[in-house]
């Protein structure tokens, strides 16, 4: 910032507490620590604009994970990204995405050929020539509703109660037409010696009981 | 009628049926059982961007190692992102005015992120031997072709980064032409270096080196441009050093300029110039430097000041902000560096006293309309929230203090009291059916967007969630969150707000060191006697970091909100156990450990020691030592054999150890059953109308260790050197009762205990994948007596007989194991009020989001091919790997960023569970992990059953008086 920094000299303190150095000197002589090999990858997320429904592909929410979250690192807008100092070894890279699944990747870094790096998918065994990230499949994390149509009307409780009761209604005095005049001049008797008609009369189980 | 009756449960199970079963959400149910809450933390460095007019935001960076920005009208979050855990923020600032820079990782690694958006931008990666201090710096006036340079001193060397693509320009120096950077330095401890270097191509133009006789305790400061201070080895004087031309040292005595020196001084970094700050005595002692190294006093404040940076008003005028305390209010004055006795600005504001003191304050200006100078302040808070200060008033706050969850406690909300009605709620007839007709409209897909909106609201508006009561089903509680700055908050479960915070006193006690806070557990949990008692919570806090530190302990009640007692402990506490005891006035009985393996019982009452004297033989406790390798048993002795008699204190005795191997074997796991788990039924009903036993015992305890050598990361270990041990083992005889290696593979692992199985999830280095195992325990010697008839029909089976650890019971263990995809960040199990409800797992994966997986895909009894009568039994066919199915995410499409913890609590609704999930961000959901089986659903459409039963209804009269007209014809006929 600018009020920071005088105009005309550009001073920079440096303390370079070389007691400090000393003790971390021994830390630097472990190996690992400062030296290693570089990563470098990219995601691509295939452009599903006319999705419609979802997350849009927000890239700048993507994070790619390297070894569980030893190291976390976000990607550039062309997709790219890269780990720095990473040991010789086989390292597994994860990419974060919210709408997408991707498969963790399995990255070998060689320590016989410096810098060179293999990658292959773990969850397809699939290798990759170029070190390049695309999700397996995306995510849909909310049911979609089932548009409106009669048949999930129908299908609904309350469809089956009404379309029973139709049934009932209208197609049992059809079923009464064909009957034989006599069984129907006995059923009326018996109809009529039980009074007013009631629900129950209505169903077929009912009337055979009674 | 009863014909009627079995139509209608015909249609009940048809219906039933009809749902499928997994945890699922449309999209326009988010956030009607839901809330997420998003944080950023303690706010450690801030820069204000207000210069364009448009969006004015604050970039903040914070202890949790988040990058923001902040609206700062409304302190909402434009964009954020939380960094790797080992990846903290050292500095950060904006460059070319579109970019936000992040210097990290100790200086290694500088990011730009894009301001409107938060888009990463570039990202440099600086190389350097030595680990030291990093900087940040973004001068305005070094340009190159319209480019501006980022300085970065980081591990021993001086970088210069473009600010346009991170391109590293130079490394160990540049500037413009006349420009000379100076390095200086000390060398053991009274050694003084000074270095110029031509800035331009690292050459090195002179170096001066000295030695002060008196030595340096280590500290310096860099005053102005040529002038640094530095502290004596007995911190007794001051000594200026001139470096400009060849080295001048002067020394000057505290106590000639503050009066009286007997404290120890210490120094204050301020980026003021000329002035530098003194601690010393619990004041801040203000010194400015004048000509030749002469020190005067300008100003002495008490230790609660706090300072905030310079900031350029106009061509050599500085301005900085003080922020001091007073009779309850905080007092904000913005004066000149170079007019100390004006003040620019005098402000009081009354604060909330539950915020504690002030910390950081960040300052920025504007113009007013006339043209005078106007001051926003940006405070950082001991209770880590975050205020915009401006003209006097609080423009906005954050409670940024929920973003460091350290533990989390439940408590249930007041019982409605009589005479508050329902009926307020529905308000009349007309307005509760087309309340559900625009709901019908919904669930039927016919709603427009404005329909959708209205329905929404409805939702929110009278699901009575937010209701401070008690409700019929349990969903409403008050979720008791302690946080790192030793604040305590109680969230309603029904939307998340803060209810009550109480900054714990008893933490922030002047007699205690370092206070932390470590832990919350149910003190008191009225519900059969001493039901007009407020509940309360009991947390456990430690005087400074190390274990050994003497104990805290605060008892705050959850309905008021207020710290009812609190207790300075003499002993250390290691481990506190609740026992399952409670007394007449239902507090629970706890015990806690010290270092010296001495118990204490609290609550300290005679009634207690009488309940735990009854118990005093079964009482056994286990301690997990890491670092050793060693597990052991403990069990109470007698009472402490002290000078003063104390009758709450027991001795302890070693009942049994297990001593793990420390070449090949290293603890990396510990994991135990939940002690208020409940369990509905031992049996389980297998397939051919057989019996198994669970073995179910609350002393088990699931211990996983590793190779020493694989105890790295990922890549630092081959498959041969690692392997990983599980053990089953029982804590009250040290009895293993399982023991499985899984050769090749290392952790972390994360585990969840629950009923009689075990799932850990660790990763296979052969495979190169996570795995998750389950192990099952059942009781087989159970299953072998309840087969004999006659001990069935004589009530002689051991159903209901105790069970004795020291009776070796015979085990069957079944295990499997499964591949899964992600890493995983914290494991939990779903637990429900009455443990009828099938289990789900809660796994919170490494992009943050929380999975439900079914408890039925770890199940070691799945086969290949299983037959039909498993099949029928609810056994999955076994396949290699864990189905992740995107619906069954209880965060749905929302992140926990920087998840470390998954909490389920019961409902009162056997079917539902509470989960809270708790990181940098906070989300809670209710789940039932085989659906609500036991009420309707959110939503049921009323309105549908409502029109069925008027048109069955007027179907039933206009058949009647059809039939009785056709009666009437046939009479006639």
């Amino acid at each position: 910032m600018a009020p920071r920094m005088r105009s005309g000299s550009v001073i920079l303190l440096l303390f370079v507490q070389f007691c400090f150095t000393l003790i971390s000197s021994s830390l630097a002589a472990s190996p690992g620590s400062g030296e290693g090999y570089s990563i470098h990858g990219r995601v691509k997320i295939p452009d599903f604009g006319a999705k419609g429904f979802g997350l849009p592909a927000k890239i700048s929410n993507i994070k790619v994970i390297l070894n569980g979250g030893q190291r976390v690192t976000f990607l550039k807008p062309d997709g790219f990204f890269s780990f720095h100092t990473v040991p010789a070894g086989t390292h597994l890279i994860e990419v974060a995405a919210l709408g997408y699944f991707f498969s963790p990747v399995r990255v070998d870094v060689s320590a016989r050929n410096p810098g060179k790096v293999q990658a292959a998918l773990t969850e397809t065994r699939r290798g990759l020539h170029e070190f390049v990230l695309e999700p397996l499949k995306d995510e849909q994390y909310y049911e979609i509703r089932e548009p409106f149509s009669i048949m999930s009307l129908v299908k609904s409780p309350m469809g089956l109660m009404i379309g029973f009761m139709v049934i009932v209604v209208f197609l049992m005095p059809k079923l009464v037409e064909n009957m034989d005049p006599e069984e129907i001049r006995r059923a009326q008797e018996e109809m009529r010696g039980q009074g007013v008609p009631s629900l129950s009369n209505l169903l077929p189980g009912a009337a055979r009981s009674s | 009628m009863a014909m009627a009756s079995r139509v209608f449960l015909l249609l009940f199970i048809m219906f039933s049926f009809y749902t499928e079963l997994s945890f699922s959400l449309y999209e326009d149910q988010v956030g009607l059982m839901d809330w997420h809450q998003q944080y950023i933390g303690k706010v450690k460095q801030a820069v204000f961007h207000t210069q364009k007019a448009g969006r004015k935001r604050v970039v903040v960076s914070t202890e949790e190692n988040v990058v923001a920005s902040l609206d700062l009208r409304r302190g909402e979050i434009f964009w954020r992102h939380v960094l790797g855990s080992n990846d903290a923020v050292d500095g950060i600032d904006i460059a070319l005015g579109k970019y936000a820079i992040t210097l990290s990782s100790e200086g290694s690694i500088i990011r730009a992120w894009n301001l409107p958006d938060g888009q990463m931008v570039w990202e440099s990666f600086l190389q350097g031997s030595n680990p030291s201090k990093s900087l940040l710096s973004v001068p305005t006036n070094v340009k190159v072709d319209r480019d501006n340079l980022i300085l970065v001193f980081s591990r021993g060397s001086l970088h210069a980064i473009s600010g346009v693509d991170g391109e590293v320009v130079w490394k160990k120096d540049f500037a413009a032409e006349s420009d000379v950077i100076y390095a200086i330095g000390s060398v053991g401890s009274s050694q003084f270096d000074a270095y110029e270097l031509n800035a331009r191509n690292g050459e090195l133009l002179k170096k001066h080196g000295a030695v002060f006789p008196g030595g340096f305790s280590g500290e310096m400061l860099l005053v102005s441009g040529d002038l640094v201070v530095a502290l004596d080895a007995n911190k007794s004087s001051l000594v200026t050093i001139n470096f400009q031309d060849g080295i001048k040292f002067q020394q000057t005595d505290l106590s000639n300029i503050v009066g009286d020196s007997s404290g120890t001084a210490k120094l204050l970094p301020l980026k003021l110039q000329e002035i530098f700050a003194v601690e010393i005595n619990e004041f801040v002692v203000l010194i400015r430097v004048t000509g030749e190294g002469k020190l005067e006093l300008v100003d002495k404040l008490n230790n609660a000041a706090v300072i905030s940076d310079p900031l350029l008003l106009s061509e050599g005028q500085h301005a900085v902000a003080l922020v001091h305390h007073g009779d309850g209010k905080i007092h904000l004055t913005v004066k000149l560096v170079n007019d100390w006795s004006n003040d620019l600005l005098k402000e009081s504001i009354v604060l909330d006293h539950q915020r504690g003191f002030v910390h950081r304050i960040f300052m920025n200006n504007y113009i007013r309309t006339d043209r005078s100078h106007g001051f926003r302040a940006l405070v950082v808070l001991e209770d880590h929230s975050l205020l915009l200060f401006q003209q006097g008033a609080i423009v906005w706050s954050r409670e940024d203090s929920l973003a460091s969850i350290i533990n989390v406690a439940t408590s249930e909300l007041p019982v409605e009291k009589e005479g508050v009605s329902v009926a307020k709620v529905e308000e009349n007839l007309f307005e509760w059916l087309k309340g559900h007709l625009l709901k019908l409209k919904g669930t039927l897909m016919l709603a427009s967007p404005d329909d959708v909106a209205a329905i929404q609201g409805m939702r929110l508006k009278s699901s009575e969630k937010s209701k401070m009561t008690r409700d019929h089903n349990g969903f409403r509680k008050l979720l008791i969150v302690l946080t790192r700055a030793g604040k305590l908050f109680a969230l309603h479960t029904g939307d998340g707000r803060v209810v009550w915070s109480l900054l714990l006193p008893s933490l922030r006690n002047s007699a205690c060191a370092h206070p932390t806070g470590l832990s919350i557990y149910q003190w008191q949990v009225p519900h059969h006697h001493a039901l007009d008692e407020n509940p309360s919570v009991l947390i456990v806090g430690r005087c400074g970091q190390s274990s050994d530190a003497p104990g805290v302990l605060s008892f705050v009640d959850t309905y008021t909100g207020k710290e009812i007692d609190s207790l300075s402990l003499a002993h250390s506490v290691l481990q506190v156990i609740p026992l399952p005891f409670t007394d007449s006035t239902e507090q629970r009985l706890h015990l806690l450990i010290d270092a010296d393996q001495h118990a204490y019982l609290y609550p300290r009452t005679p009634e207690a020691i009488g309940i735990f004297q009854r118990e005093f033989s079964n009482i056994y406790w286990y301690s997990v030592d890491a670092d050793s390798g060693t597990i052991k048993g403990h069990a109470l002795k007698r009472n402490c054999a002290q000078e003063i008699l104390d009758e709450y204190c027991f001795d302890s005795r070693d009942v049994w150890s297990i001593v793990f191997p420390s070449r090949t074997e290293k603890i990396i796991a510990a994991v135990t059953r939940k002690s208020n788990e409940v369990v509905h039924t031992q049996a389980k009903v297998i397939a051919d109308q057989d019996v198994m036993y669970k073995y179910i015992s609350k002393n088990l305890l699931f211990v996983a260790t590793i190779a020493p050598k694989a105890s790295g990361e990922i890549g630092s270990a081959t498959p041969e050197e690692s392997w990983l041990v599980v053990y089953l083992i029982d804590t009250i005889t040290g009895r293993i009762l399982y023991r499985m290696t899984h050769h090749g593979s290392q952790g972390p692992v994360h585990a969840v205990f629950s009923e009689n199985w075990v799932v850990y999830h660790y990763f296979n280095l052969r495979a190169h994948r996570f795995e998750m195992s389950v192990i099952e325990i059942y009781d087989q010697s159970r299953a072998a007596a309840n087969k004999d008839l006659w001990k069935l029909i004589l009530g002689k089976h051991n159903l209901t007989s105790p069970i004795s650890s020291y009776s070796r019971t015979e085990v069957v263990i079944k295990s499997q194991s499964y591949l899964f995809t992600h890493s995983v960040k914290a494991i939990s199990v779903t637990s429900t009020a009455k443990g009828i409800t099938s289990k789900q797992l809660l796994i919170g994966t490494i992009g943050d989001q929380v999975l439900a997986l079914d408890k039925r895909f770890l199940d070691p009894r799945r086969t290949v091919n299983p037959t039909q009568a498993e099949r029928e039994e609810g056994i999955i066919p076994l396949t290699d790997a864990l189905p992740i199915v995107p619906q069954s995410y209880v965060t749905h499409s929302q992140r926990v960023e920087g998840l470390r913890g998954i909490v389920t609590v019961p409902a009162k609704l056997e079917s539902t569970a509470l989960v809270f999930a708790y990181g940098v961000d906070l989300f809670y959901t209710r789940i039932a992990p085989s659906r609500t089986y036991d009420s309707l659903t959110e939503d049921f459409s009323y309105a549908l059953l409502l029109i069925t039963i008027v048109v069955l209804v007027a179907a039933i009269f206009a058949t009647w008086i059809l039939s009785e007209k056709k009666d009437l014809r046939d009479k006639w006929r």
